[in-house]
This record gives structure tokens, C-alpha cells and sequence, in this order.
């Protein structure tokens, strides 16, 4: 136990300097150069490759089908072939066994019953018997509103963190967490672009969860800085800041840790379908907890929050309370500290 | 929590909140109880329209089973449905086959999982989750309501109003017809233009509005509906669909199919357990229905063809081989006068036929028309509406067509009333279908499947295991890394996230919201982020235990991580609410999970751990935490 003693609510940097600190913000320039990297590469994957949309954004058709062995993909595309579906890609989905066929939409075509013909013509042609294991038909209309709605959904959920965290904190902060979370989703998107790896609905999905998660990292840094700045009397706020990373820093490994083993179980385990949604999820968690560290504070503190922006809320009578509240806890753990000392002379 | 100025630290909780806690357990054990108890296999029996079961239809359910050596598990009689439970899924085809016959056309017969919650649990409203389709197998469908075609069709109904007003109030017209997205009525001369306008701004002021046209020489007006009444025309088309939508689903023999509306002009159909997808998209998208109408003998359909003319009344029709006939342009009755059809064979000919049953005003102007025309020819014409939307040179447009195939033209022999056949149909298949979609009745507008989302009972099957499997592994996973990093409050944390894990089930049991694929997903990452709560506040107990007591360590780890946590959950919230109102079925189901997971969390990570630290450590002389 410290043998500081507390002569008042403000406390020094050093008195909360037990172990090493790491000097994570010294590292600030540097690590907004990687990240200016990493968003360049990203956009330039995102031009130059573009996204692998999956069936939800560009309408069209997908077949998946099981068969009792493995199955000879150049011979079902054969199939298609001679069917007239010219532009079919056909591969295989997990498994040997298991064949993928992606259809897009074609020109004057009822598209709801391609699925139906593809599969009577593929009936026809194959020597192994095979199961039907999943359709998915997306029609042009649906296609371009579920793009739309999908892009709008990102804008909203970065409006809404960008209010709530400026009501929360301060509009410094938020401007910091969103740009955090602009650079975690452009940075997944780029991983998506440059991998080729399908981006469909569940993706898009994913991606707002990361925007979630990164948000909620970024939440505590911040919350502990808010706190420090209130209670540390001395220390620039880049000092200060530097602290709470490093208060943090446990915490957020352990975090980041457990929901990385989860998601690295659901990425080996939870099959194909979910499988670009755990790898979404894996890319967001890693890049968000960077993020949090290093841009969204680093964002903040460039922007110049100072002790006194956070502490405003004090002045107020709700927060008047809390310092109250606050002094009495301070008492009420000294009084404890006395009692355990006394309760420990008591034993023999 | 700081009322307590003459307790030192309240490490303590009063018995009332472990009292709630334990109620909170209770019940999450029970409403999660009901999913270990699998399903059985079953038979629901539904009636159809105007028919009520009885003891003898039980009666005659129990013997067709026995006779045919099927043993029941359970039958079950409720809100006027039969629910069979049978032992294997052998048992359940057979069954389903026999009921069929025996039932003939009473009853819908339909397979269906029947989930074997105890009658105890069900009495305290116990259910088991509700899985979605990507995980139980059956076909999404997203229908679109053409809403042009039902506008332009409720002109159509205006105008024969219009015309039958003018015609009562003397008013004489040249013409009213539809043209681009309004009606034209033309008058021969200004006098009955302004009667007629006089008319239609009393008669029909709530559905038009008019305007003076220069388009042609006569005196014309062009009437355009109202706003309102394009909003009504289209409500009315959509009910209509989807009633007409429960109508043909209820033949196919679906058990709890899901038929919603989504939007101002789209349907949700949702069939559990259909493989034959094929058949369903037939009937569902079908806009089949029948016209009756006279035959012009006077004229030669062949002349008519070439000349292009065809005599005043009367209007040019093709069979289905290509011949051409004239048909009255006045219709005797139409599809929608049809209150029964059944498919059957003619005992003649061998020939499928249609036995089709009129209602009453139906059956009255067929008995007006036929004793006037007894030795005439009555054709029958099918009529199909369909709409697709197809991209044409990266532009979406939509193609309407219709067919109208006279099938069959017939000598009236005799006069007859409200029931007749129909013969000329090309096989027993399409004699079946026809019957059908004159049963279940007309749809309003020609409707489109937009999407599709078929899941295999395999893929169901696996998708719910590799989910079950990634849950349990990530669990597993979880427990060890928090064990590992926090001994014993990392053991108290993984008793709080097996107890979240309950809850989530039993919420989501209780809710009966449906669990999806991704829904599972959900629930894994929950398992990884519910701990954060814990992970902040022990680390903040850690940093505490360094400069203060022990109590007063565990008292500031919770009270102070407590901001934190809600800050962080709330922004996490605030995410998955975007989720949920954009995203579509899967999607919604990830977004529910979530949410219900953080919730739960909140209470289990900081009430429930807190009690137990409390109980175990709470204001007792403890010198060291194992944390």
C-alpha cells in the first residue's frame, strides 16, 4: 500500500506514477504518419481495386449447393456454359463438397426464377446427386436501396457519436473519435479492397459494430483524461493525457484480448457465411484500439483541449455534488484505511 | 449510495437487491429452459374458410391414424387448429399424407417442428427461441407491389363510376378514356362540358382533380386522382395482396408462414421448412384470373386479323395455338366472381377441367346471359399480369406484360346459373393451379420478388451448430483469459457472463424475437465485450488497491468504473440502434442481440459481480484481494 499520504482531492502525476510510463504520445507524430499511410493505401485499394460487392449491393444471383462428393467445378461451369449463363462464376465454398455459383443480373431475364432454371439445367447435366443449400436472390432495385441505405447507416451512426460524445465531453473530443472511426472504417474497408475478400450485407453490419467497439475504447481513454484533468493538479495536458493512455493500457489489451479470442473462434468456427464478418470485426478491433490510443486523443490534443474545457461541468450545482460526494468518499477511506489497520492489531 | 454516513464503506448490499438478483436468476432459468427440450415432430391441422372442427373431425383424425398404424405423442386442440405430435419424422410424412386424403378439402395439412416444452413451462408463458430461416431452413421472400399498375387499374374502376354518373344525368360524352396517368373525357359540345364538370366537382370532388384541356378539337377535360386517393389506391392494393398472399400460402400448406408488410409498397413472405421454391414463386407472384365473354358470331375473327378492323362491341383475342377470335367487349363475369374451383378430370374426355362455383350476382348475369344465348359460343380468357424489373444498359426499368389467352370457347347448351366447368386446359397441373389462385382470389396489382433468401434444411442445420460451436469455443476462451488475469474476480466475472449468457436466451426466448445467423454472431461478440465492464472495473480496483484499503479499493473500483461503463455502453448502443433501423432481417437480428447483450451485461458485470465480491469480501477484515 502507498504511504503517500492524501492531503487533498489533487493529486500530482507523480503520485500516480507507479510503474514505468510509456511515453505514448511522444510517439504521436509518428503514428499520424502511419495512419495517414494506412488511410492512403486504403483509398487507394478502394480506387484502384475497388470492393468485391456481394449479391446484397449488386443484385444477381447466388447458389450455394452441396454435393455428396467433391464436386467438379469445371464441369458444372460447363454446365452453365452451355445453359447460357455465360457470366456465372462457379467455386468452391468452404468445403470440396460445397459449390458456390454467383450469377449477375442478366439483361431481360425474370430474375427470381434463375436460381430455379440453374438448377433444373444443373439436374441435367451432373452425375453426382447435390442438394440445394441456399439461394439468395437480390433484384437491381433492392440492390442500389441497400447500398444507399448501408452508406447512410455509417453517416448517421458517425453523426450520432459525434453529438453524443460533444454533449458527453467536449466538441474537441468528438471531433477526435470520429476521426478515429472514419480512419478504423476506411482502414477495414482498404484491408476488404486490397484482399478482394466479398463485401456484402453482414460486412456492412460489421462495420457499424466496429464502429461500436472503437467508439467504446476511445470512450474510456477519453473518460480517464476528463477524470485526470479534474484530480491532477500539475502536468501539461500532454502529460496528462499520456497518464490516462497509460492507466488504460491494461485494460484495454484485456479487453481488446477477450473480444479477439471470441471473434477469432467465431472466424474458425462459425462457417462460411460468417466468416467476412468475423474478419471485418477482427480488423476493426485492432485498428480501433490503435485508433483510440493514438488518433483520437492525439486529434484532441492537437486541437488544443486544456484543463479548463473539462473542467466547466464542475462549476455547475449537479457537479458541485459530486465533488462533495467525492470529499466524502476521501474521508470515508481514510476512516477505512484506520478500521483495517485497527482490525489487523486485533488479531493475535 | 452515499446516504450512509454512519456506515464506514458500504461494501455491503442490503438482502432486498440479492433477493432481486436472485428473482432475476429464477427467471432467466426458466424462460431459457424451454430451448433444451428439442422439438417434436408434427402435423398441424388448420381449417379452411367457413369450416369449424368438431369432435368428429377428431374422431375421424384418431381413426385414419390408427388404421394406418401411426401412433400419436400428443393431439392438441387450440384456437380451432389440430396440432399432432408424432414420435419420428417417418411417422410425420405418412401421417401427412393419410390426414390429406382422409381431410380432403376441409382442412390445410401442413408438416410442422412443434417445440416440446413441458406444460409447465408453457403455463408460465415458456417458449423456446425463434429461430429465423437461415438457421431452420425455408424461403424469404421480399414481393413488390407494382403501385403504377393498381393506380392505373383504380382509373379504370372510375371510370365505369364516371360514365355511369354522365349516363344517369343525361350528360352526353364522346369518350372517356386513360391516358398518361389521367382520364380524358371529351364532349361534343362546351354546354355538357360545364354540366359534366358541375358533375364530377360534386360527385367525385374527394378523388379528382380537373383541369380544361386544348389536346384535342372537342371540348375535353383531363381528370387527375388526388393525392389521397393515389395514397388509397395503393393501401387498398397492398391489403388486397396480401390478403390474396394468406389465401394461396394457406393452400400450399405452410405451417406459420410469416406474411408482412414492409414499406409503403413491398410484402414479406417468409415460409419455414418450403424446399420446393419453384411451385411457391409460381403461385405467389401468379396474377392469374379469369374473364367470361361472349363470342362475336357475326364477324369473321380471321378478316378481322388482317384488316385490323374489328366491329364495334367486340375485340380481337388469340387462343393459345394462335387462332384468332372476336370476343364482346362486355364482360359476363370475372375471376372475382368465383367463390369455390376445384380441379378434376373430365369423366368424358379424360381431359383435366376446372368445376368452378359463381356467387350470387355472378351467378345471376350468367343465368341472364346464357338463357339469351343459348346455341352461342362463352369463351373463357386467362388473363396474366406480370411485372419485372431488369437493368437495360446499367438503367433499371420496369417491363409490364400482359397475356391474355382465350383458353377455351364453348357452345352454351343449355342455360345454367352459378356452376359450370372449364375445359381447354393443357394438363392436370394447370387445372390444379387454376383452381387455386380462383380460390385464394385475384391479387390487386401484379406483384415482383425482388429477393430471395432460400435456406436448405442442411445449411440451417449447420449454420446453427457452427454458430452453437463458436460460442461455446469463444466462451470457453473468455473464461480462461479472465481466470487467468484475475483469479478469483475473474472466476466471479465468469460466473456473472455464464448467468449474461442465460439471460440473453431467456430475453430473447421471452421477446420470441428471432434469432438469425448473424443474431448469433451477436451474442459471441457480446460474450467478448460483456467482460469489459469487468476488465475496467478491476483494473481500477488494482490501481486503487495501491494507494488505498481494501474495502475502500473495491467501493471506488465499482463506483468509479461505473461512468465509464455506461459511456461505453451507451455509445455501443447507439451503434447498434443505427443497425436496427436500417438493416433488414439478418442484420436487425446482429442488432438485437447486441443490444439485449450490453443490457444484460450492465447488470450482470456490475450488480451481479458486486454482490458477490460483496458477499465474499464486504466489510470483513481482508487483507489481500486475489484479483
Amino acid at each position: 500500500m502507498s504511504k503517500k499520504k492524501i492531503q487533498n482531492n489533487q493529486k500530482t502525476i507523480a503520485d500516480l506514477t507507479t510503474n514505468k510510463l510509456i511515453n505514448f504520445m511522444s510517439y504521436r507524430k509518428l503514428a499520424m504518419i502511419i495512419s495517414l499511410v494506412l488511410v492512403l493505401v486504403s483509398l487507394t485499394g478502394l480506387f484502384v481495386k475497388g470492393l468485391n460487392f456481394g449479391v446484397d449491393f449488386t443484385g444477381g444471383t447466388i447458389i450455394e449447393l452441396g454435393y455428396d462428393k467433391a464436386a467438379d467445378v469445371n464441369e458444372i461451369r460447363d454446365a452453365l456454359q452451355d445453359s447460357g449463363y455465360k457470366g456465372a462464376v462457379v467455386q468452391n465454398f468452404g468445403s470440396a463438397e460445397d459449390v458456390l455459383i454467383r450469377i449477375a443480373p442478366i439483361e431481360g431475364m425474370q430474375s427470381a426464377k434463375i436460381s430455379n432454371k440453374v438448377m433444373d439445367s444443373l439436374k441435367e447435366f451432373s452425375s453426382t446427386p447435390f442438394e440445394l443449400r441456399r439461394v439468395e436472390f437480390v433484384g437491381p432495385q433492392v440492390g442500389e436501396e441497400l447500398t444507399e441505405d448501408g452508406a447512410l447507416a455509417v453517416v448517421y451512426a458517425l453523426i450520432g457519436v459525434l453529438i453524443y460524445v460533444a454533449l458527453r465531453f467536449e466538441f474537441r473530443f468528438s471531433i477526435g473519435s470520429v476521426a478515429a472511426l472514419i480512419h478504423d472504417v476506411i482502414v477495414t474497408i482498404g484491408v476488404f479492397a486490397w484482399t478482394q475478400a466479398q463485401f456484402d450485407l453482414t460486412v456492412l453490419a460489421a462495420l457499424l459494430a466496429v464502429i461500436g467497439y472503437s467508439l467504446n475504447d476511445t470512450i474510456v481513454v477519453f473518460d480517464r483524461i476528463r477524470e485526470n484533468f479534474r484530480t491532477i493538479r500539475d502536468g501539461t495536458p500532454v502529460e496528462v493525457t499520456n497518464l490516462a493512455v497509460n492507466q488504460m493500457l491494461a485494460r484495454t489489451i484485456m479487453t481488446s484480448l477477450t473480444t479477439l479470442v471470441v471473434l477469432i473462434s467465431l472466424f474458425i468456427f462459425g462457417g462460411e457465411i460468417i466468416h467476412n464478418f468475423a474478419l471485418a470485426l477482427i480488423i476493426g478491433v485492432v485498428v480501433g484500439t490503435y485508433s483510440s490510443t493514438y488518433i483520437a486523443s492525439a486529434i484532441a490534443l492537437s486541437l488544443g483541449v486544456s484543463k479548463e474545457d473539462l473542467m466547466k461541468p464542475i462549476k455547475e450545482g449537479a457537479s458541485a455534488e459530486e465533488q462533495e460526494a467525492e470529499l466524502t468518499r476521501m474521508f470515508l477511506e481514510e476512516q477505512a484505511q484506520i478500521e483495517a489497520k485497527e482490525a489487523l492489531k486485533a488479531k493475535p | 449510495m452515499f446516504d450512509s454516513k454512519k456506515k464506514i464503506i458500504n461494501n455491503q448490499y442490503p438482502a432486498w437487491k440479492y433477493l432481486l438478483l436472485m428473482l432475476v436468476i429464477v427467471l432467466g432459468f426458466i424462460y431459457s429452459a424451454p430451448n433444451i427440450f428439442g422439438e417434436d415432430p408434427a402435423i398441424q391441422i388448420s381449417p379452411v374458410k367457413s369450416i369449424q372442427f368438431n369432435k368428429t373431425t377428431e374422431q375421424s383424425i384418431l381413426e385414419a391414424l390408427k388404421s394406418a398404424q401411426i401412433t400419436t405423442k400428443k393431439v392438441e386442440f387450440s384456437a380451432g387448429k389440430f396440432l399432432i405430435r408424432l414420435h419420428s419424422l417417418d411417422d410425420q410424412l405418412k401421417a401427412k399424407s393419410v390426414l390429406k386424403q382422409t381431410l380432403a378439402k376441409q382442412a390445410v395439412v401442413a408438416l410442422n417442428l412443434a417445440p416440446a416444452t413441458p406444460s409447465f413451462l408453457r403455463m408460465l408463458g415458456g417458449q423456446p427461441l425463434y429461430l429465423g430461416l437461415d438457421l431452420r431452413g425455408g424461403v424469404h421472400f421480399l414481393m413488390d407491389v407494382d403501385m403504377e399498375s393498381a393506380i392505373e387499374k383504380s382509373y379504370y374502376r372510375y371510370i365505369d363510376e364516371i360514365k355511369a354518373e354522365l349516363r344517369k344525368e343525361k350528360i352526353r360524352y364522346l369518350g372517356l378514356v386513360y391516358e398518361d396517368e389521367a382520364l380524358l373525357a371529351k364532349f361534343r359540345n362546351d354546354e355538357s362540358l360545364e354540366k359534366a364538370k358541375n358533375l364530377i366537382s360534386i360527385q367525385f370532388a374527394d378523388y379528382f382533380t380537373q383541369e380544361t384541356s386544348s389536346i384535342s378539337k372537342s371540348p375535353s377535360i383531363i381528370l387527375t386522382l388526388k393525392p389521397q386517393a393515389i395514397s388509397e389506391a395503393k393501401k387498398y392494393a397492398l391489403k388486397q395482396n396480401i390478403t390474396t398472399l394468406r389465401n394461396r400460402i394457406d393452400e400450399l400448406g405452410v405451417a406459420e408462414p410469416v406474411i408482412q408488410q414492409q414499406g409503403d409498397r413491398r410484402i414479406v413472405v417468409q415460409l419455414p421448412g418450403v424446399q420446393d421454391t419453384a411451385k411457391a414463386k409460381e403461385i405467389l407472384g401468379a396474377t392469374a384470373t379469369l374473364e367470361f365473354r361472349l363470342v362475336e358470331e357475326k364477324a369473321d375473327a380471321v378478316r378481322a386479323e388482317k384488316t385490323g378492323y374489328t366491329p364495334n362491341g367486340s375485340r380481337l383475342y388469340h387462343f393459345r395455338d394462335g387462332r384468332p377470335i372476336l370476343l364482346k367487349r362486355s364482360i359476363i363475369v370475372s375471376g372475382d366472381n368465383v367463390t369455390n374451383a376445384q380441379s378434376g378430370i373430365d369423366s368424358e374426355s379424360g381431359s383435366p377441367q376446372v368445376n368452378v362455383t359463381l356467387d350470387g350476382s355472378g351467378g345471376r348475369k350468367m343465368l341472364a346471359i346464357t338463357k339469351k344465348n343459348v346455341g352461342n359460343r362463352m369463351a373463357v380468357v386467362y388473363i396474366e399480369n406480370s411485372v419485372e424489373t431488369i437493368k437495360v444498359n446499367g438503367e433499371i426499368v420496369k417491363k409490364r406484360t400482359t397475356s391474355k389467352d382465350v383458353i377455351n370457347a364453348a357452345v352454351i347448351r343449355g342455360q345454367f346459373a352459378n356452376r359450370f366447368q372449364i375445359t381447354g386446359l393443357d394438363n392436370p397441373n394447370e387445372a390444379q393451379d387454376l383452381a387455386l389462385l380462383l380460390r385464394a382470389g385475384a391479387l390487386a396489382a401484379p406483384m415482383e420478388i425482388v429477393e430471395e433468401r432460400t435456406i436448405g434444411p442442411s445449411l440451417g442445420a449447420d449454420n446453427i451448430n457452427q454458430g452453437m460451436l463458436s460460442i461455446i469455443a469463444g466462451f470457453l476462451l473468455v473464461l480462461v483469459v479472465m481466470a487467468w488475469r484475475y483469479k478469483t474476480f475473474g472466476m466471479i466475472a465468469n460466473v456473472a457472463l455464464t448467468l449474461n449468457l442465460v439471460l440473453i436466451v431467456a430475453v430473447l426466448s421471452l421477446m420470441q424475437a428471432t434469432l438469425t445467423l448473424p443474431g448469433i454472431a451477436g451474442i459471441v461478440l457480446t460474450v467478448g465485450m460483456a467482460v469489459d465492464a469487468n476488465v475496467l472495473i478491476f483494473e481500477r480496483i488494482r490501481e486503487e488497491l495501491r494507494s488505498s484499503s481494501v474495502q475502500s479499493a473495491i467501493n471506488a473500483g465499482y463506483e468509479k468504473a461505473f461512468v465509464t461503463i455506461a459511456d461505453a455502453n451507451i455509445t455501443t448502443l447507439l451503434a447498434a440502434i443505427v443497425l436496427f433501423s436500417f438493416g433488414t432481417g439478418p442484420i436487425k437480428g446482429f442488432a438485437i442481440t447486441l443490444s439485449i447483450g450490453i443490457l444484460t451485461s450492465m447488470l450482470t458485470a456490475i450488480v451481479g459481480t458486486r454482490a458477490v465480491v460483496n458477499y465474499l469480501y464486504g466489510n470483513k477484515p481482508v487483507e489481500k484481494l486475489s484479483i
